[in-house]
């Protein structure tokens, strides 16, 4: 038998993971694109990235999701290691001003978002499979709608060409080679 | 096309300094070898004095770097590395770290010494040093062992290091074409 309870909870998942109609930009203020690498072995480093511009398009057949990220607005708290990052050691951004995602497929997989993607970092593109959720859409008070999409996956830097590395005396290297990439947008329906 | 040769070694007859005349001479052309000159001007990396205005010798060092497509190194090996005046001009050069002079520049690291691994460990640090402050490196090396008999007049004796010199100069000036092309 089928309780009330057991229906509002499949509604709820359904909620959950059904991807609304309608053409959705990301809120630069409300979102946020960053990665997590392990460093010196022990500790995890945070950086971000402020220069982004995600969007969701579903027009009722098969949706997509498409983001492109300006390489040099990679936010670090040192200015010395943001000009490392930017260079041809890591990122290459004057070669390689944008990173850029192309969803293939988008699917629910129970409550989870399962979006599979074109990811070029520095010039080279791998099929990556990123997990998450997507909530709304909900109502904005300035008018409007707005969803959210989280999402994460892991790459592995050196097969992007970011292959800069240095031996810890103590053991290990100073950066690992797995990153672990993650999204939080705010994305408002366009009119 | 300038690339601007920096001999990591301050003496007179410097191998290393002939190995740039070398490299000189088989530039492609149009592309051109211009020797810089004033490595041993540069004063020991201050903060104190590293601001708007800087040693005079700093300020040409910069320039010069500045105005090439392109650098040469070719360093010798002090005790398994870097000669001091060599890093010690390379700290200058890396500041400021953000607009330093040779972010992105194009950069190869050649190297003669009188044993028998031909500064093979210098160059590596060296390509270090210089992918830290934002170059472009060529992951390329040239190690001249036995450099006291390794040249002729204005070759090197070896037909296989000659070669591979050339190689590196011919990569070195596709690396500053493409760098051309990006930024046009």
């Amino acid at each position: 038998m089928t309780t009330v309870q057991a229906e509002t909870t499949r509604a709820q998942e359904a909620a959950k993971t059904a991807i609304p109609t309608g053409t959705w930009k990301s809120d630069p203020v409300h979102s946020h694109v960053g990665f997590a690498v392990k460093h010196m072995v022990v500790a995890t480093f945070r950086g971000t990235f402020t220069d982004f511009d995600v969007t969701l398009a579903n027009q009722g057949d098969e949706p997509g999701l498409y983001g492109v990220i300006g390489t040099d607005s990679v936010q670090v708290r040192d200015e010395n290691l943001k000009g490392h990052l930017l260079s041809p050691d890591f990122f290459d951004a004057e070669r390689f001003p944008e990173i850029t995602f192309t969803s293939t497929q988008i699917r629910a997989q129970g409550d989870e978002l399962v979006v599979d993607g074109d990811l070029t970092i520095k010039g080279t593109t791998k099929r990556v499979e990123a997990r998450g959720r997507i909530n709304g859409p909900a109502a904005h008070p300035a008018g409007g709608e707005r969803i959210g999409i989280d999402l994460e996956t892991q790459v592995d830097r050196t097969e992007f060409g970011l292959n800069w590395n240095a031996p810890v005396p103590s053991g290990g290297v100073a950066v690992a080679d797995e990153v672990t990439l993650t999204v939080h947008l705010e994305l408002a329906k366009e009119d | 096309m300038r690339v601007l040769g920096i001999s990591g070694s301050l003496r007179r007859d410097s191998h290393n300094t002939r190995l740039l005349r070398v490299a000189a001479e088989l530039m492609p052309p149009p592309a051109e070898l211009v020797l810089f000159e004033g490595l041993k001007d540069v004063p020991p990396y201050d903060e104190d004095d590293d601001g708007d205005l800087v040693p005079e010798a700093v300020r040409r060092l910069r320039n010069a770097i500045a105005a090439a497509d392109g650098v040469l190194i070719a360093t010798p090996e002090y005790n398994s590395s870097i000669p001091g005046q060599l890093k010690n001009a390379l700290d200058w050069v890396s500041r400021p770290p953000a607009g330093n002079v040779l972010r992105n520049k194009p950069v190869a690291v050649v190297g003669a010494s009188t044993g028998s691994f031909g500064a093979v460990w210098a160059q590596a640090e060296t390509r270090k040093v210089l992918g830290s402050t934002g170059a472009r490196v060529l992951d390329l090396e040239l190690p001249v062992a036995g450099a006291d008999r390794a040249f002729r007049p204005n070759r090197l004796a070896d037909e296989e290091l000659q070669a591979r010199l050339a190689a590196i100069l011919a990569e070195l000036v596709e690396a500053v074409a493409e760098r051309h092309l990006v930024a046009a």
